[in-house]
């Protein structure tokens, strides 16, 4: 994880008031523009049917690697397919393998950040120094390893990717956990009778949700782009599955004679992945006590 | 001798580490699907080759012991053969790792000559419009993946203007001209994405430290920013711009898995990518294991480090 995120999500508290919150957050314009940007990928990937001027699987051998043009806004692809209504229909792929890869790390990661934390003690060195050593290993790498041992296809590189975030997010709720523990109320809470699994669902857990906003809305970002990645090397999305980094592996051999494929994929992806790093800025922002006391 | 307990104490400390490290590799075998004897043997495997895995692995005893026994063989630098080639994996990795390692000195290096100016410069002056575009610059810099620039630097400064080579490597004993050159394209796509986080660091330790006393008493006694910032900034905001470039690292490792495809680099990454394709498992469990082991030594690395930029660490 970038020190950028660490920052971003160390310095994010629980989740003030729904209406504190949106005047904050609506008073930072990056984030705004972020947020309107994925709300607007988002509507894309929903509407692809509706919006795609082509339909993403046909080809067309006459229509080989053309340049951008009236017809087709992109060009077309090796095979005569257009780019423009490939990249529409990839956006759901990408934005759905995304979610997928993030609700991976959160169910790994949310459990055990959450009794890592809360419980401590010899439960949670054991915990940390796993995590700890799975982090060790360079994400992208672990995550071929396991593809490899599961073998290629978008939903093992998903369940890949998901298990190389886990830690991140359990990094982030052990942190939040931790501090929430010696909270008053969850004091008061222990001290009324209230079982752990009990004080853990109500008092602790609806507490670290603004970190954990945080944390997830970067690592969308991050999944994307690792998810972009294992495809582009042909280890995610197979054909004729179209996600925006396969749709970068298949123009990357003809980028010579076609350059507007493979720089209008890229373009998406970065422009993606910048907007869920701001958006996951201005939601540091908009949470957190510090801010709220000094309003 | 302050120093050495130091260095002895945090050496130790990566001990378990390491075995904690072994020990999810190792775990790694037994998340495949289907028999881990006939996976690791291959898939046209012979039944005794599959009896020969089997008895490497340990399979038939209990967990503790199979992992002792996997232990032992990985200490003394086995790790298996990889089925595709035959080849000892050590033997494998090794020969590819100076090319690894080349692209992930040569990004550091980049990034290290990108953010440091520029870091310091933001830092100097902080709010001017010069500081706002490097904050966006960066921010757009963290966001681009490897792969698009790369992408963009092989169509650009390769394909169009022709100035250096778009793919290969030349090993630096054979002409370290042509290995320069060769590395600059690739550690460009690799460094950007680090000299963007780098250069934010740099920036953000920068603007710390030039607001403490000691800068400001080196102001008052007339000293020039130039040598304010090089004798007594840059060593003073160092340790958490080394923090960040000891975690990019591990990034840099992972990122030339993708690289090195684009500029058809034979190194670890392509060395494990190629595997997957093959399901040549001892080679992907061999990758993982010596690319943690390099990230902890680095992490040890920055740990040490630390006590040269910051005394009060050493003393404990």
């Amino acid at each position: 994880m970038s020190v950028t995120t660490a920052n971003t999500v160390a310095e994010a508290n629980t989740l003030p008031p729904p209406s504190t919150f949106w005047k904050r957050f609506s008073r930072n314009p990056t984030a705004m523009v972020s947020l309107g940007i994925l709300l607007l990928i988002t509507l894309v990937a929903i509407f692809a049917p509706e919006l795609a001027p082509h339909p993403p699987a046909k080809s067309s051998l006459r229509a080989v690697l053309k340049p951008p043009s009236s017809l087709y806004w992109l060009g077309t692809d090796d095979l005569g397919r257009d780019v423009a209504s490939r990249l529409i229909y990839a956006s759901r792929l990408s934005l759905v393998a995304s979610v997928q890869a993030l609700s991976i790390a959160l169910v790994i990661g949310l459990p055990m950040g959450l009794v890592s934390g809360y419980v401590g003690g010899w439960t949670d060195t054991v915990i940390t120094r796993i995590n700890d050593a799975i982090m060790s290993f360079p994400a992208l790498i672990l995550a071929v390893v396991i593809v490899g041992m599961l073998g290629p296809s978008l939903t093992n590189a998903m369940t890949a990717i998901g298990i190389v975030y886990a830690p991140r997010i359990m990094r982030v709720v052990r942190g939040s956990t931790l501090s929430v523990r010696e909270e008053v109320y969850v004091m008061a809470a222990r001290a009324t009778g209230c079982s752990d699994a009990r004080i853990i669902i109500h008092h602790v857990l609806p507490n670290i949700v603004g970190p954990l906003l945080v944390q997830s809305t970067v690592l969308l970002g991050h999944a994307l782009l690792a998810e972009a990645g294992l495809s582009f090397l042909g280890l995610g999305a197979q054909p004729p599955q179209a996600s925006w980094g396969a749709m970068l592996g298949t123009a990357f051999p003809y980028m010579a004679q076609s350059p507007v494929p493979t720089i209008a994929a890229g373009l998406v992806i970065s422009v993606t992945v910048l907007c869920f790093n701001l958006l996951g800025d201005g939601l540091r922002d908009s949470v957190g006590r510090a801010r709220r006391s000094g309003e | 001798m302050n120093a050495l307990r130091y260095l002895g104490r945090r050496a130790v400390s990566t001990v378990p580490m390491l075995l904690l490290v072994g020990l999810i590799t190792f775990l790694l075998i037994h998340i495949t699907p289907g028999d881990p004897a006939s996976v690791v043997a291959g898939e046209n495997a012979t039944e005794e080759a599959i009896q020969e895995a089997r008895r490497r692995l340990g399979l038939d005893k209990p967990f503790l012991v199979q992992f002792v026994t996997w232990l032992t063989s990985v200490l003394s630098g086995d790790l298996g053969t990889s089925f595709t080639s035959g080849k000892p994996v050590t033997e494998l990795i090794f020969e590819r790792m100076p090319i690894t390692l080349s692209l992930t000195a040569g990004a550091t290096l980049i990034g290290l000559l990108i953010a440091i100016p520029f870091g310091v410069f933001a830092a100097t002056h902080r709010g001017s419009w010069a500081d706002r575009t490097t904050i966006l610059v960066t921010s757009m810099g963290i966001a681009a993946p490897e792969f698009f620039i790369g992408l963009l630097l092989v169509l650009v400064v390769a394909l169009e203007w022709g100035i250096l080579p778009a793919t290969g490597y030349t090993p630096f004993s054979e002409d370290p001209i042509e290995w320069a050159r060769g590395l600059i394209l690739p550690s460009l796509a690799l460094g950007l994405g680090i000299a963007a986080e780098l250069t934010r660091q740099v920036r953000g330790a920068m603007i710390d430290v030039l607001s403490r006393d000691y800068i400001q008493t080196a102001r008052a006694k007339g000293l020039s920013l130039f040598s304010i910032i090089v004798k007594h900034g840059l060593k003073n905001a160092a340790i958490p711009v080394v923090t960040v470039l000891g975690l990019q690292i591990r990034r840099l490792l992972g990122g030339t898995v993708i690289v090195e495809q684009i500029f058809a680099m034979n190194g670890v990454g392509s060395l494990a990518v190629r595997a997957v394709f093959h399901r040549d498992l001892p080679v992907l469990l061999g990758v993982a294991l010596t690319t943690a082991i390099i990230v902890l030594i680095i992490n040890l690395i920055v740990d040490l480090s630390y006590s040269y930029f910051d005394p009060k660490v050493r003393a404990g």
